[in-house]
């Protein structure tokens, strides 16, 4: 039987790291908004590795905060380890990464959306779309109820037509023997959306124990963490090590003697794994040459047992799980708790949606998450909270928010998928990113919270501290800009870090240019004001040091936006438009991109064909302004 | 693409005539001042008015060439951008010299077909009706290159720089692993190492970069300068190669009065011929001009083909004239071999290797076979600098390869001023993507490929 349940903004199918984003961020900006999960207990689970953040992905958890989104805070409140890593690198690729309590950071999670007004939680699973006239008007549950809303965002996770393989047992299910989604799958197809099979995988877990760490590395926290939230100033939290260990010889021996066991070379799993975290069968066939791989060891909650095994990814089958676990150095007498797996899943190929991470087939339905071929919490989170503002921009009546590549690691991620799509599960990496010196932890909040802001997702109390904050950067700045020294002042602080001794007096700004000398080595000479935070002053030094470099990508930035700011109209056709080529005539008209930027990156797509497609373009305005005239 | 400062020779090229270089874009005025010597900057110039100065090589702070330049800024100018033209009267060379100058400049890059029309189109300065032509250009002179591009793809030089580009995207995967993967055990990426890699593709670059020239000549032919005393054959011989009868042969000494120059290809290489008027003093005005260009074309020339005369013994001319060119690559043709012998040969060898003299007789059509034979081993077997043929010929090729080279250097600077090495990535995927666009390569995920292959990475 059905039924007609309450009529709601928006609706978020998914509770996992996208849809919680996407519900906190819809409802905080004032949409009715309904957050529908198969089960509650597993709101915001981590079905993976006990961590978030690392490079490019913490970058990303930096951005998600610095626009008013909740992973930061939430991993601030429940981590048990917190490290920055690449600090003996510059400082765009300085990036914090943390090992999460898994269920207290659910638990945490689960609360703040509870609290949080105008934002429903509710168990029940959908199974289809209510779409009228190509506009989504709803959804309907298993149960018969059918809630009514202007629009809908999918985050169906690995849960869509989920598949757990583990050697020669295959079973339905989600994530950790979770049920799976399958009947929604069906009517995304019925609705004109296309969809891939997609694997991702988890390693076995074991009981702490059972492991002899004398045989491992120890891999501590930092002494005095970071946080990821702009909003964090301190915390009280414990910290727990990681260890690290490799495989042995023997490890690689019994994966090559039980390779015909292997889904992933028996031909039974059909779905297309991401490159990046491949299975430790995976790494041994095609890396034969490496003697050993790490494993690292991480705890996954202060208060469980569990250790999740990082390092042995793998869907063979039980019995030689155990043994290639008792086959690494302080595993000899490890006790699997769970077994590690594969898992295939619907994705939608993700060129079928708009920046804004609408789809193009059914208006007013978004998607986000590892639905649109993504991998990782982090991609996830950011996604969500973009696919959430953008569903209650609509309900709103207001343009969407489309994050520009030299913006942030969100507009990166979000412009490859949709102007290139993905051919195995998308991890961003702080490669992907052109402006990489521009996309730096440490300025986030320079490039996000204005913007979250505007938007409504930033309070005021926060906006005011941020813009105090740019105040002072920009004060000391010009401080050390005007500020003379003369030589008796300097040289001797000059010669203990082993720089040149300067000869005439000379601004300051002109000895922190210099590689080797720090804004604490400076301090010592001109102090700062006393309102100056290490962060403040970590902004400063960053910008002065590399000022010709940013310069230079700033300059490239500038060419970029040119051509982003050249609009498409969205009535074209690419039939009418003579002279392009055959291929990159049918991309353009799949892909339909809002600016030539994005035209020139869509795979073949030429300079030729851009150069015909602008000419195209300014013939079409001056006969539409000729005929409106 | 807009953005950009875009230059061409936008003039046909011809010996001694006024070539045109045309400069469009943001940076025309700013970056052609750079370079540009004279009482007036440019930039302080007044729109279309005209300057007399020199062009400056920054580099050497030598004069590159004497010219006029006249600036006329946006909107009123041809494409609508500010635009720098610069008039350059001294033939080939030096034309390409200022343009080589101009294209040195940061964001400057060789204009595109038809790419002043389009964008004076794109900035509504020409009418709509153009709109149709300007595309037809686009898309022709773009398929054109398309052709020549893949022939250059499937030649050893797409090979050679695509081993280059290994090099570079090979360290910039080990950079990119350092960065995105710092906990695993992967080797540290040091200043060493990327020093080391840096050099080794610069060696490869400055090697490629030495067959320019090289190139150059195959693409343009050999520049051949027939010389020899009047009437020893010198107008037979070229109508023989080019088969046809372009210049006046009569049997006056002095009736080539003027440089003529032929296109032929002679076992598939390109020769360029100069007939040269008589060389020899003369009183004549006519034909004194004559003769003053055919010592210039002989200067010019990359191969000199000496004609003697069989019959007659070796003149006072003659020797004067070995003596100025027997350092060149010289190959003495001894014609009129159907007459009685008055040479003595075994003078000639004293100026000319034996293998390189050929017997003909131009009137019979005896011989040619051993002259083509002969200009073959001299351009294989080296002796025209060119035992390879792998040649980067094109002009944007040359600057995209040497810009590259720029970005390597950069690098290893950086590496000695204690720069990290996310930093110095930017230096090296500039050279990286400079060497693609050689190749018409998208960047697109080929890095993040070499990564996932290059290292075994994963949780």
């Amino acid at each position: 039987m059905s039924y007609e349940g309450k009529e709601y903004d928006v609706i978020v199918v998914g509770a996992g790291h996208a849809g919680c984003e996407s519900a906190l961020a819809a409802a905080r900006m004032g949409c009715d908004t309904l957050l529908l999960t198969i089960n509650l207990d597993m709101v915001a689970f981590m079905p993976c590795n006990p961590s978030i953040g690392g490079p490019a992905k913490g970058h990303v958890v930096r951005e998600i905060d610095a626009l008013g989104g909740e992973m930061g805070r939430n991993i601030d409140k429940t981590f048990i380890q917190m490290r920055m890593l690449n600090t003996g690198k510059g400082p765009a690729v300085h990036a914090l990464r943390a090992q999460a309590d898994k269920v207290s950071y659910q638990h945490t999670m689960k609360k703040t959306i509870e609290t949080t007004p105008g934002l429903v939680l509710r168990q029940g699973m959908v199974e289809e779309l209510v779409v009228e006239d190509g506009k989504i008007v709803g959804v309907l549950t298993q149960t018969g109820a059918t809630y009514r809303a202007k629009t809908v965002i999918i985050t169906t996770g690995t849960y869509l037509r989920g598949k757990i393989i583990m050697g020669e047992l295959m079973y339905e299910s989600g994530p950790n023997n979770q049920q799976p989604s399958v009947r929604l799958s069906a009517s995304l197809k019925q609705h004109g959306l296309e969809l891939v099979r997609f694997k991702t995988g988890t390693p076995p877990r074991v009981h702490r124990d059972s492991i002899d760490f004398s045989k491992t590395e120890v891999q501590p926290g930092d002494e005095n963490p970071k946080f990821f939230s702009y909003e964090t100033k301190s915390s009280k939290n414990q910290q727990l090590p990681c260890w690290l260990t490799y495989t042995s010889e023997q490890t690689h021996q019994i994966i090559n003697e039980n390779l015909h066991r292997a889904p992933m070379f028996s031909g039974a799993i059909e779905g297309t794994g991401a490159r990046y975290c491949p299975s430790i069968e995976d790494k041994i066939v095609r890396f034969s040459d490496k003697p050993k791989h790490q494993v690292f060891l991480e705890p996954e909650g202060a208060n469980t047992s569990e250790y999740y095994v990082q390092g042995l990814s793998t869907s063979m089958p039980e019995d030689v799980q155990l043994k290639i676990v008792r086959s690494v150095p302080g595993l000899e007498n490890a006790e699997i708790m769970r077994n590690g797996y594969a898992i295939e899943y619907d994705a939608i190929i993700p060129t079928q949606l708009w920046p804004s991470l609408e789809t193009k087939a059914i208006d007013g339905l978004f998607t986000a998450g590892q639905i649109n071929g993504t991998s990782g919490y982090e991609e996830a989170a950011a996604q969500g909270i973009i696919a959430g503002i953008n569903a209650a921009r609509k309900v709103q009546g207001k343009e969407s928010v489309i994050i520009s590549r030299s913006q942030g690691y969100i507009g990166v991620m979000i412009d490859d998928l949709v102007t290139k799509g993905t051919n195995d599960p998308y991890r961003l990496l702080t490669s992907r990113a052109e402006y990489r010196l521009l996309l730096r932890h440490d300025n986030a909040d320079v490039r996000f919270t204005p913007l979250g802001h505007e938007i409504g997702l930033i309070s005021e109390e926060r906006y005011a501290d941020f813009e105090r904050k740019q105040k002072l950067v920009e004060e000391d700045i010009e401080r050390l800009r005007t500020t003379k020294v003369k030589p008796d002042d300097v040289n001797d602080m000059l010669k203990a870090a082993d720089s040149a001794p300067i000869e005439h007096g000379t601004d300051v700004l002109s000895l922190l240019r210099r590689p080797e000398i720090t804004y604490a080595m400076i301090e010592t000479i001109v102090p700062c004001s006393d309102e100056m935070t290490e962060e403040m002053k970590e902004q400063v030094e960053i910008q002065l040091k590399y000022a010709g470099y940013i310069e230079k990508q700033l300059l490239q930035v500038e060419r970029l936006n040119k051509m982003e700011k050249k609009r498409i109209p969205d009535d074209i056709d690419y039939n009418d438009v003579s002279g392009i080529a055959f291929e990159a005539r049918e991309k353009l008209g799949l892909i339909r991109p809002l600016s030539i930027g994005q035209a020139s990156r869509i795979g073949g797509v030429t300079p030729a064909d851009i150069s015909i497609l602008l000419v195209y373009l300014e013939h079409y305005n001056r006969v539409k302004a000729a005929r409106a005239n | 693409m807009i953005m950009d400062t875009i230059a061409a020779i936008s003039t046909a090229v011809g010996e001694g005539g006024i070539a045109i270089i045309r400069v469009s874009g943001p940076d025309a005025i700013a970056g052609t001042s750079s370079v540009f010597r004279s009482r007036i900057k440019l930039n302080e110039a007044e729109s279309h008015t005209i300057h007399y100065g020199h062009i400056v090589d920054p580099k050497t702070d030598e004069a590159v060439e004497e010219v006029l330049v006249s600036v006329m800024r946006g909107p009123r100018s041809f494409t609508a951008e500010d635009v720098v033209e610069i008039n350059a009267h001294g033939g080939v060379i030096a034309v390409k010299n200022v343009l080589d100058v101009i294209l040195q400049l940061d964001g400057f890059r060789t204009a595109e077909p038809g790419e002043f029309t389009k964008r004076a189109f794109l900035n509504g300065r020409i009418d709509l009706m153009q709109a149709e032509a300007v595309i037809d250009l686009i898309r022709s002179k773009s398929d054109r290159a398309f052709s020549v591009a893949r022939k250059q793809a499937e030649g050893k030089l797409s090979k050679q720089i695509k081993t280059l580009r290994q090099t570079v995207i090979e360290l910039l995967a080990h950079i990119e692993v350092n960065i995105d993967y710092p906990e695993h055990d992967v080797e540290e990426m040091t200043s060493a190492f990327i020093r080391d890699q840096c050099s080794s593709a610069i060696t490869e670059m400055d090697r490629l970069l030495k067959t320019a020239n090289e190139g150059k000549i195959l693409r343009e032919g050999i520049l051949t300068a027939i010389v020899g005393r009047p009437n020893v054959g010198k107008s037979s011989l070229m109508n023989v190669l080019s088969q046809e009868n372009k210049a006046i042969v009569t049997d006056i000494p002095g009736t080539t009065r003027d440089v003529i120059e032929q296109y032929v290809t002679l076992n598939g290489i390109p020769l360029r011929l100069l007939d040269t008027a008589g060389i020899r003093d003369t009183n004549d005005v006519v034909e004194k001009i004559g003769v003053e260009r055919s010592r210039s074309a002989l200067e010019e020339a990359d191969l000199v083909l000496f004609v003697l005369n069989y019959n007659e013994p070796l003149h006072e001319d003659d020797y004067e004239l070995l003596k100025t060119v027997q350092h060149r690559n010289i190959i003495a043709i001894i014609n009129k071999t159907d007459l009685p012998r008055a040479l003595n040969i075994d003078e000639v060898e004293r100026f000319v290797p034996r293998d390189a003299i050929v017997h003909m007789s131009v009137a019979l059509d005896q011989g040619l076979e051993g002259l083509e034979s002969t200009i073959t081993d001299m351009f294989f077997e080296g002796q025209l600098e060119s035992g390879d043929l792998t040649y980067v010929s094109n002009a944007r090729h040359i600057s995209l390869l040497k810009r590259a080279r720029q970005s390597l250097v950069d690098a290893i600077e950086a590496t000695h001023m204690g720069i990290p090495i996310d930093v110095i990535q930017i230096d090296v995927r500039q050279a990286w993507e400079s060497l693609g666009e050689i190749l018409g390569d998208e960047a697109g995920d080929s890095l993040i490929d070499q990564i996932f292959s290059q290292f075994c990475l994963g949780k």
